[in-house]
C-alpha cells in the first residue's frame, strides 16, 4: 500500500514511513509534449509482478533500477543499516575519499536551501514536480542523516535542525533507489549560486552503496566494470570477438564505399590511439567504420588496441564507484603507455571523455601521463582546415545537435562540434537551451544501459521527456514525416537513450526523426567517399 | 559596562577562531579529482559560452591563457550583486540582494567606525569639518545597512513561510537564524532612532574596545544593542550563515579548478601522496587496508570478490 500523500507533497521525514511504496507516480502529472504529440497519452509505468515485488526493494516509487534483494530478517536489515552508516562516515575520511573529499565536504555543509536547483532539474520538472526527485530532497536527507550521526549535539538538537530522520532499512533502501533517480547531469550545480553540487552528492551516495555495501546496478557493476576488467569490455566482447568485429567492419566499409581499409591494431608508436565505446561495435558499427575511413583518408597514423580493457573506452566507475573508476582508468593509461602512442583520442563517448581527460587528468601520472584529446577537436581540424574535402549538399536535411553533458558542462568542449556541423550541414539548427546549458538526454550516469524491470518505463516517460520535447521543438518547422531529420548525438550513451526515446514515442514512423553520431555525417559529406554512407534506416 | 565589553571580546575571539578554523579545514583538504563546471570564468575568450582549452587541437602544447580580470569581474558581480541568484532565481533575489547588500553596508559602516574609533582615540573630534562630513557618511551607511538588512530578512522570512516548496525543507533553525538577525537589526534601528540618531555610540564603544579602556556609561538600550550584536557575531560561524567562507572554495577549488596536471608537476606530487593513502572501504570487490595505488592496479583480483 502507498503513502497517502500526493507525489507533490512528500516530506523528507516521510522517507522512513513503513509503507510498501512511498510514492505512486501518475503519468497524468507529466508535462505535455509539443506538436505533433499534443494528444500523446503515456501508458502507466508497468506495475511489478508479485514475484518481483517480493524479491527486490521497490518501496520508493515502485520502480526497480538497482535490484536490491530484500533482507531476509531484521538482523540482516540492522546489519545493512549499520554498513550504510559506516559507509557514509567513510565519505568524511581524507584517506578513504581523497578523490572527492573537498567537494563533498563543501557541498554537504553549505547548502542554504534556496531551491534554485529545482528549476534546473529536468527529472523534477518532467515528473510533474514529484518531491522525491527534487535535487534538494535527496541531498537534504543525506545532510540530515549525516548531521544527526556526526554532530555531538545532532540527536539532542534534532528538533531544531530537522535532523530527526529515523535511519531504518526503509530509509536506506529508498535512499539507494533515490541515488539512481538522478542522471548526474549537474545542471542543478551549474545553477546553484553557492556552487553546491547536489548531483555530485548523489554520486557520493552511490559510492557508499557500492564501496561499502556492495550494492550497485548489475549493468554498471557485475555486467559493467567487473566484466570490463576481466573479459575486456562491458559488452562482453573478448579479444577473439573483437577481431571478428574488426574483420566485419573492414568488409562493411568495402561494401558501403568500395574502399579497402585495414584497421590497424596494436600498432606500436602510432601517433594516435583511438578508443571507442565498445557499444558502438555492436549497435552502431558505422561509427567505428566512419572513424577508420576519415583517419585513413586524412593520412593519420593511428591504431586501435586489442589489449584487455583497451578496446573499450567506457568507465562505468565514473557513475558509481571510485575504486572501479581508478582500476579502469589506470588500466587505460598503462595500455597507452605500453603502445608508445603520442596521444589518445576519445571516440564519441561523453563519459569516456570526462573519465580520460578531465577527471582522469588527476589519475594519469608519470610515464603513463599520455596526452588525451577529443575526437571532436581532431575532426574539427580535419574538416574546417580542409584536410579532408566535404560537400555539404550531401547532408542537406534538417540536423540538430544534442550536447552530451560530460563533454560540454563538465569539460567545456562546445564549439568544435558546432563548427563541423555548420560546415557540413546546411540545415543545422540548435536545440534550446544548448551548449553548457543543455538538458541531459535522460540516459546519463548509466541509465541508458539500465534496461531491466520497469526502469526503462521511467526513463522514457520522465528522465528523457525533456530531451524528447527539445528535439521536437528543434524540428518544429519541418516536423512533417515526409522530411527526414537527424539528431546528431556524439556520445554512445546519449545515442542509446535517444534511440530508445524515438522508439518509445514512435518518432521514426510519426515524424521521420533519425539519430546518429557526428563522424557519420562527416564521412557522408566527404567527396572522397562514395555518396550514401548514411542510410535512412532506423535501428 | 565592563561585562558587556568582556562579552564583546569573547564573541569577537569566538568568531575569528571559528572562521579561521573553517578556512583551515577547507584549505588543508587533500587534492581531489577534477570536477570543474563550465563556464569557467578565467577561460580566456571562452568563458562567455563555456568553452575550455580542451577545444584546442593538441591542447597540452598550447599556452594556457588565464583571464584573471574576467575572473575578478565575475567574483565582484557575484559577491556584490548576487549575479547567480539574479539569473537563476530572480524572485529570491528581490529579498536576498537587499539583505546581503545591507550586510555589506553594515560591515563597511563598522569598518569605518573601527577606523574612526582609532582616530578619535588619537584626538580627532566630530566637531571639525572633516568630522561632520564623516558623521553624515557614517549615518548614511549605518541606516542604509540596517534598513536594507531588516527589509531583506523580513522578505526572506516571509518567503520561507509563504512558499510551500521552501517551507517543506526549512527546519526551525532556519527561521530562528532570520529572526535573530531581524531582532539585532530591528533593535539597532529602534535604539539609534530613539537615543543615538548620529550613530556615535558604536564608534565610541569600538574605541573603548580597540584601546582596551573602560567604556563610558552608555544608555541601557545601546548596551542591549552591543550585546545582541556581539552574540550574533559569535553565532554566525556556527550556522550556514557562514556560507561566505565556503563559497570561495566552492568556486576556486572546485567549480573553476581546471589546473592541468603536467608530468613532474606539483599536482603530480600531491597525487602520488594520495595514491599512498590506505582505504578502509568494506565492499566485496575492495582489498580493505591496501593503498589506492595497490587496489587501483589489482584489477585481476577483482574476480575473487569477498564472500
Amino acid at each position: 500500500m502507498s503513502a497517502s500523500r500526493k507525489p507533490q507533497e512528500t516530506r523528507v521525514q516521510d522517507i522512513c514511513l513503513p509503507c510498501e511504496q512511498l510514492v505512486e507516480l501518475d503519468v497524468k502529472d507529466i508535462p505535455k509534449l509539443p506538436p505533433p504529440y499534443e494528444n500523446w497519452e503515456d501508458q502507466p509505468i508497468s506495475p511489478l509482478s508479485e514475484e518481483k515485488r517480493a524479491a527486490a526493494e521497490h518501496s520508493l516509487d515502485g520502480i526497480i533500477g538497482m535490484r536490491i534483494p530484500k533482507p531476509k530478517n531484521d538482523q540482516e536489515k540492522e546489519e545493512l543499516v549499520k554498513k550504510f552508516l559506516s559507509g557514509l562516515e567513510r565519505l568524511f575520511s581524507k584517506e578513504d575519499n581523497w578523490t572527492f573529499f573537498q567537494p563533498f565536504l563543501l557541498s554537504m555543509e553549505n547548502c542554504v536551501k534556496c531551491n534554485t536547483c529545482a528549476e534546473a532539474c529536468p527529472i523534477f520538472e518532467s515528473s510533474g514536480r514529484a518531491e522525491i526527485y527534487r535535487p534538494l530532497f535527496r541531498a537534504d536527507l543525506m545532510r540530515r542523516i549525516a548531521q544527526k550521526q556526526r554532530s555531538p549535539l545532532g540527536g539532542l538538537l534534532s528538533g531544531l535542525t530537522g535532523n530527526g530522520i529515523k535511519v531504518t532499512w526503509e530509509t536506506v533502501a529508498r535512499l539507494a533507489d533515490l541515488a539512481y533517480r538522478c542522471t548526474l547531469c549537474r545542471r542543478c550545480a551549474q545553477n546553484c549560486p553557492m556552487g553546491v553540487d547536489n548531483g555530485m552528492l548523489t554520486r557520493e551516495l552511490r559510492k557508499v552503496f557500492s564501496q561499502e555495501l556492495g550494492l550497485a546496478p548489475e549493468e554498471l557493476h557485475a555486467d559493467g566494470t567487473v566484466k570490463h576488467l576481466t573479459v575486456g569490455s562491458s559488452t562482453g566482447i573478448n579479444k577473439h570477438a573483437l577481431m571478428d568485429i574488426l574483420e566485419f567492419a573492414e568488409e562493411d566499409i568495402e561494401d558501403r564505399t568500395g574502399l579497402k581499409i585495414k584497421l590497424p591494431i596494436d600498432k606500436q608508436g602510432a601517433d594516435i590511439l583511438i578508443m571507442h565505446n565498445a557499444g558502438e561495435f555492436l549497435s552502431w558499427p558505422e561509427n567505428l567504420e566512419a572513424f577508420a575511413i576519415l583517419f585513413e583518408i586524412a593520412g593519420l597514423s593511428w591504431t586501435l588496441s586489442s589489449d584487455l580493457v583497451g578496446y573499450d573506452s567506457v568507465n562505468y566507475g565514473l557513475f558509481y564507484d571510485d575504486v572501479q573508476y581508478t582500476r579502469v582508468t589506470l588500466r587505460h593509461a598503462e595500455i597507452a603507455r605500453k603502445l608508445g602512442v603520442k596521444k589518445v583520442v576519445m571516440g564519441e563517448c561523453g563519459h569516456a571523455h570526462k573519465a580520460f581527460m578531465a577527471v582522469g587528468d588527476r589519475m594519469w601520472i608519470e610515464e603513463a601521463n599520455i596526452p588525451r584529446e577529443s575526437a571532436l577537436t581532431l575532426m574539427e581540424d580535419l574538416v574546417c582546415n580542409e584536410k579532408v574535402m566535404v560537400d555539404p549538399r550531401r547532408n542537406d536535411f534538417p540536423v540538430t545537435l544534442h550536447d552530451p553533458c560530460n563533454v560540454v558542462r563538465s569539460m567545456g568542449i562546445v564549439q568544435p562540434q558546432r563548427n563541423i556541423l555548420k560546415k557540413i550541414c546546411p540545415q543545422f539548427r540548435e536545440m534550446h537551451p544548448h551548449g553548457v546549458h543543455n538538458y541531459c538526454c535522460g540516459g546519463g550516469s548509466g541509465f541508458a544501459i539500465m534496461q531491466s524491470n520497469n526502469f526503462p518505463d521511467w526513463r522514457m516517460r520522465i528522465s528523457g521527456r525533456k530531451k524528447f520535447a527539445q528535439i521536437l521543438e528543434a524540428f518544429r518547422d519541418c516536423i512533417d514525416p515526409s522530411i527526414n531529420k537527424y539528431v546528431c548525438a556524439p556520445c554512445s550513451n546519449c545515442k542509446g537513450q535517444i534511440r530508445d526515446l524515438l522508439t518509445y514515442y514512435d518518432a521514426w514512423e510519426r515524424t521521420r526523426i533519425m539519430y546518429g553520431g557526428l563522424v557519420e555525417l562527416v564521412v557522408n559529406a566527404m567527396v572522397d567517399v562514395k555518396e550514401g554512407f548514411h542510410e535512412w534506416e532506423f535501428h | 559596562m565592563l561585562v558587556v565589553q568582556i562579552l564583546s571580546y569573547v564573541c569577537v575571539a569566538l568568531f575569528l577562531t571559528m572562521v579561521i578554523a573553517k578556512v583551515i579545514k577547507y584549505a588543508t583538504t587533500p587534492i581531489h579529482l577534477r570536477w570543474e563546471l563550465y563556464p569557467v570564468a578565467h577561460e580566456k575568450g571562452r568563458s562567455g559560452y563555456g568553452g575550455s582549452i580542451f577545444e584546442e587541437l593538441d591542447w597540452w602544447t598550447k599556452p594556457r591563457e588565464v583571464d584573471r580580470l574576467n575572473e575578478y569581474k565575475e567574483m565582484f558581480l557575484e559577491i556584490a550583486f548576487l549575479k547567480g541568484v539574479f539569473k537563476h532565481n530572480p524572485r529570491l533575489w528581490v529579498f536576498s540582494f537587499p539583505f546581503h547588500f545591507g550586510l555589506y553596508l553594515i560591515i563597511v559602516w563598522l569598518g569605518l567606525a573601527f577606523i574612526l574609533s582609532i582616530l578619535f582615540a588619537a584626538g580627532v573630534a566630530f566637531s571639525t569639518g572633516f568630522g561632520k562630513f564623516v558623521q553624515v557618511i557614517v549615518a548614511v551607511l549605518g541606516y542604509s545597512g540596517l534598513i536594507l538588512t531588516t527589509l531583506g530578512a523580513l522578505g526572506l522570512l516571509f518567503r520561507r513561510i509563504a512558499n510551500a516548496d521552501i517551507r517543506r525543507y526549512s527546519a526551525p533553525i532556519e527561521y530562528i537564524n532570520l529572526v535573530f538577525i531581524l531582532v539585532v537589526t530591528g533593535v539597532a534601528l529602534a535604539v539609534h532612532l530613539a537615543v543615538d540618531p548620529w550613530l556615535h555610540g558604536p564608534i565610541a564603544y569600538l574605541a573603548s574596545l580597540v584601546t582596551f579602556s573602560k567604556a563610558e556609561a552608555f544608555p541601557a538600550a545601546l548596551q542591549v544593542e552591543f550585546v545582541l550584536g556581539s552574540l550574533l557575531l559569535a553565532y554566525i560561524p556556527l550556522t550556514r550563515m557562514a556560507h561566505f567562507i565556503a563559497k570561495y572554495f566552492l568556486y576556486h577549488d572546485v567549480r573553476w579548478s581546471d589546473d592541468p596536471n603536467p608530468r613532474g608537476g606539483k599536482i603530480e606530487g600531491k597525487l602520488k601522496q594520495a595514491f599512498g593513502y590506505p582505504m578502509q572501504w568494506q565492499g566485496p570487490h575492495i582489498q580493505t587496508g591496501k593503498s589506492w595505488a595497490e587496489v587501483g592496479t589489482s584489477f585481476e583480483e577483482v574476480k575473487e570478490e569477498k564472500k
